[in-house]
């Protein structure tokens, strides 16, 4: 139900306008309750899972060298998921011997059209096992299947497909400069989206002819290991993909490894200024896709309804896992009071629970670590005055879990307007103009992405020009594609990944 | 008749479209290749430092507001008049740089077709570096660039000239502005190059230009929050102080060897420019 503007009437601010919010109130509330029982919809496709995961170097599954291993805990259910070997320096140095041998004899020297068939096969054999990799993905990061299913696991397919098809057109990444590939690339990547990232990470970096360290997440390794396996079946020369498993210490061994000659990180602003100040003697290349504190913009002539799902969708999508996540609502005060109404009754019909079941919007939160730093930022949120608002809905009685949250009356210098919380929470603030809107917007060390909602087009550009963020979505959010360039200003990171500027940052230019 | 006793001009540094002294009164004396002394050029601080910031963050929207064809002319005129002027900086190239006359030519020249070249870029780059891109769903999507900010440079000793523009001109053509650091061993250039930029039409504040000592300064370079990209021609200790610090604000530094070749055309390119902008992705349903 979608307000539509007549194009004769005036844009902002008219009252007949505010006199048209006004007669909207009178929806009718949809309440689910206890009215009836729910009845689950779990997926039941067999994920797959091996019990334990060694560390894939040189195209072979290889037990750690000190013989370590740490669980994988599904955070739904806090039972142990699967083991995985922990990597030590020894492991990490093994692994880049092999991605040198392989950079050296095989990989750079093979033809852009003989490369780009095998990661059109890695891409296949994604699409072939898909359902399973997605089950894999939500029973051990927690997240939704309906994202893993429709998102995750098909997004990571098509950066493999498209990479695959730049692999011998690599000389129209640079027009007039010879291109190259940097040599072994260190990457390392977050929990959010771990096979997603894998493939951001991955497809880009082979496809231009480079070799790969990567360390998935602690805590989301299992697809990664899975994908492991898709590269054998895919017959990838051994050592062009080396996966090596573990925590900070095995990332700081990645990060700084001598061989590495770039350097790719996605994850927190923190981790990544230490790997800045690590590399800087060594002066190693690096891109960096850093943490968000994203602005979403709802302009009092906004699409209503749409803008309420996209509010919902950029906070509550991955249960607001998202480095990009709408996490600051502005709405234009004209609006506000409908607008946060309606936000709240759409938040009651969220369902919170089992990840597996098709129906559920908002699965667990990845990690005990990750629930205690929400629910911190949520109590100093309320501590410092902000007014909290939660739906009644129920939670499973184990695993970790959080309830959807809004903030409102908050203000710029509270934290949770401040700190990224990457959990389902929202911070709503206000404003009457565009230019305190682009301020407000812009208050923040972050720039990754933002959104705005409004039905006028010469706003929207105006505001898109203005908003200091790598990506903004106009009437829409979250959205993403392999050949769509992602990447923050500021602190939030540099480098772009996806599409032709993305490659660049994977290729030497002579 | 008494001989004529000339005018020593007293060099100033240009900052914010003003020429300035350091703020501290300090200064250094600099020597011509023959030893002979000179003149004493202003030994900036990092608070001159930080002010030439202020004043960079202050023109930056301004500038970059133009349209790419103004400021491709700009670019233009400011060639226009180091060309006019070649004779005065060949001298001063001559004076300073132990360089026969002809490499002191061959320096302005080169430094004023380098400029010609990024004028020429001002209005083009973004169809190189952006584009329309073709996602799997019904969404108009592109990416186009946009300056980075304030960009602070390190400049090269070996051609205090023409590096120095080389590194500015690839900053400024997309519309960032600069703070830059002259060679410490030969900063007179710097000081003429500042009397041609306010001659020029490029507005106040784009170009700034600090004299002083490295060591002292690129600290201040390193972590000033509000400098968002680092072009340094720096080694060992210098080099990794500047990553080092950058890590703070996470800003990018582009580090280059005091050996690069700056005549060389490789130096004129479009990815130069992409070093220092931000790429920015913007969707849109397509629809009703």
């Amino acid at each position: 139900m979608a307000v539509t503007l007549d194009p004769s009437e005036k844009d902002s601010g008219s009252k007949d306008e505010k006199k048209k919010h006004g007669h909207k109130q009178s929806v009718p509330e949809l309440i689910f309750g206890d009215l009836w029982e729910y009845d689950p919809a779990p997926e039941t496709a067999d994920p797959r899972i091996r019990s334990r995961y060694d560390l894939f170097i040189g195209g072979r599954f290889v037990a750690p060298q000190a013989g370590e291993c740490f669980a994988s805990i599904n955070p739904a259910t806090e039972e142990t998921v699967t083991e995985i070997a922990l990597a030590s320096a020894a492991d990490v140095d093994s692994a880049y011997v092999a991605a040198q041998m392989a950079y050296e004899t095989v990989w750079r020297n093979m033809p852009g059209r003989e490369r780009g068939k095998y990661v059109y096969r890695i891409a296949r054999l994604l699409q072939d096992r898909a359902r399973e990799f997605a089950v894999a993905e939500s029973i051990d990061g927690g997240k939704p299947i309906k994202e893993s299913r429709d998102f995750d696991v098909p997004m990571a397919a098509a950066h493999f497909f498209y990479h695959a098809g730049w692999a011998d057109k690599l000389a129209y990444v640079a027009p007039g400069r010879t291109v190259e590939p940097i040599g072994v690339v260190g990457q390392v990547i977050p929990w959010n989206f771990p096979l997603l990232m894998l493939a951001w990470k991955i497809a880009p970096a082979i496809a231009a002819g480079n070799c790969v360290v990567i360390k998935p997440a602690e805590t989301t390794s299992a697809t990664a290991m899975k994908f492991a396996e898709l590269l054998q079946e895919a017959e990838l020369p051994d050592g062009v993909v080396n996966i090596v498993t573990g925590g900070g210490e095995t990332g700081a061994a990645l990060t700084g490894h001598p061989a590495a000659r770039k350097i790719a990180f996605t994850g927190s602003t923190e981790v990544g200024k230490r790997i800045m100040r690590q590399l800087s003697e060594r002066g190693t290349r690096m891109t960096m896709e850093l943490g968000g504190k994203a602005a979403n913009i709802v302009f009092e002539d906004s699409p209503i309804d749409q803008a309420v799902e996209g509010v919902v969708h950029g906070i509550f999508f991955n249960q607001g896992h998202v480095c990009c996540a709408g996490s600051r609502l502005l709405v234009q005060e004209s609006i506000a009071e409908p607008f946060i109404r309606k936000l709240q009754q759409r938040m009651e019909s969220l369902r919170v629970g089992d990840p597996l079941d098709k129906n559920t919007d908002i699965g667990a939160i990845n990690s005990r670590e990750q629930l205690d730093r929400i629910c911190e930022l949520v109590e100093s949120g309320v501590s410092e005055g902000a007014k909290l608002y939660q739906p009644s809905c129920s939670l499973p009685s184990r695993g970790y879990f959080f309830r959807p949250t809004l903030f409102t009356e908050v203000t710029q210098s509270h934290r949770i307007a401040r700190e990224e919380i990457f959990g389902p929470v929202l911070s709503i603030l206000t404003f009457r103009t565009m230019d305190e809107a682009i301020e407000k917007a812009n208050n923040t060390m972050y720039g990754l992405s933002a959104g705005v909602w409004t039905d006028k087009g010469s706003r929207i550009l105006r505001m898109a020009a203005e908003l200091k963020a790598g990506v903004v979505w106009a009437n829409t959010f979250n959205k993403f594609d392999p050949a769509s360039p992602f990447g923050g200003y500021k602190e939030s990171g540099f480098g772009r990944e996806g599409g032709r500027q993305g490659l660049l940052d994977y290729v030497e230019l002579s | 008749m008494s001989e004529r006793i000339p005018v020593i001009k007293t060099p100033k540094v240009y900052v914010g479209g003003a020429f300035i002294r350091s703020e501290s009164g300090r200064t250094f004396p600099v020597y011509d290749s023959g030893g002979q002394f000179v003149a004493n050029v202003p030994q900036c601080t990092r608070k001159d430092v930080r002010n030439a910031v202020e004043a960079a963050a202050k023109a930056g929207p301004a500038w970059s507001a133009r349209t790419p064809y103004n400021r491709g002319q700009i670019i233009y005129r400011l060639a226009e008049m180091l060309e006019a002027r070649a004779d005065e900086m060949t001298g001063v190239l001559r004076q300073f740089a132990p360089a026969w006359t002809s490499a002191a030519e061959q320096e302005v020249a080169e430094t004023v077709d380098r400029l010609v070249h990024y004028a020429g870029w001002a209005d083009k780059y973004e169809q190189v570096l952006g584009s329309a891109n073709p996602v799997a769903a019904p969404f108009f999507n592109f990416t186009l660039t946009e300056p980075i900010g304030v960009v602070g440079i390190i400049a090269s000793d070996s051609a205090p000239l023409l590096g120095l523009i080389t590194q500015a001109a690839a900053a400024i053509v997309s519309g960032n502005t600069v703070v830059a650091l002259a060679s410490d061993s030969t900063p007179y250039p710097a000081i003429t190059l500042g009397e041609m930029l306010a001659t020029s039409d490029l507005p106040g504040g784009v170009v700034n230009i600090v004299t002083g000592y490295r060591k002292e300064l690129i600290p201040t370079f390193a972590t000033h929050t509000h400098i968002r990209g680092i072009d340094a021609v720096a080694t060992g200790d210098d080099a990794t102080a500047l990553r080092l610090g950058a890590a703070d604000s996470v800003k990018r530094v582009k580090v280059r060897q005091p050996d690069i070749d700056w005549s060389s055309v490789s130096n004129e390119s479009v990815y130069e420019i992409r070093n220092f902008v931000d790429f920015k992705t913007v969707w849109h349903p397509i629809g009703a």
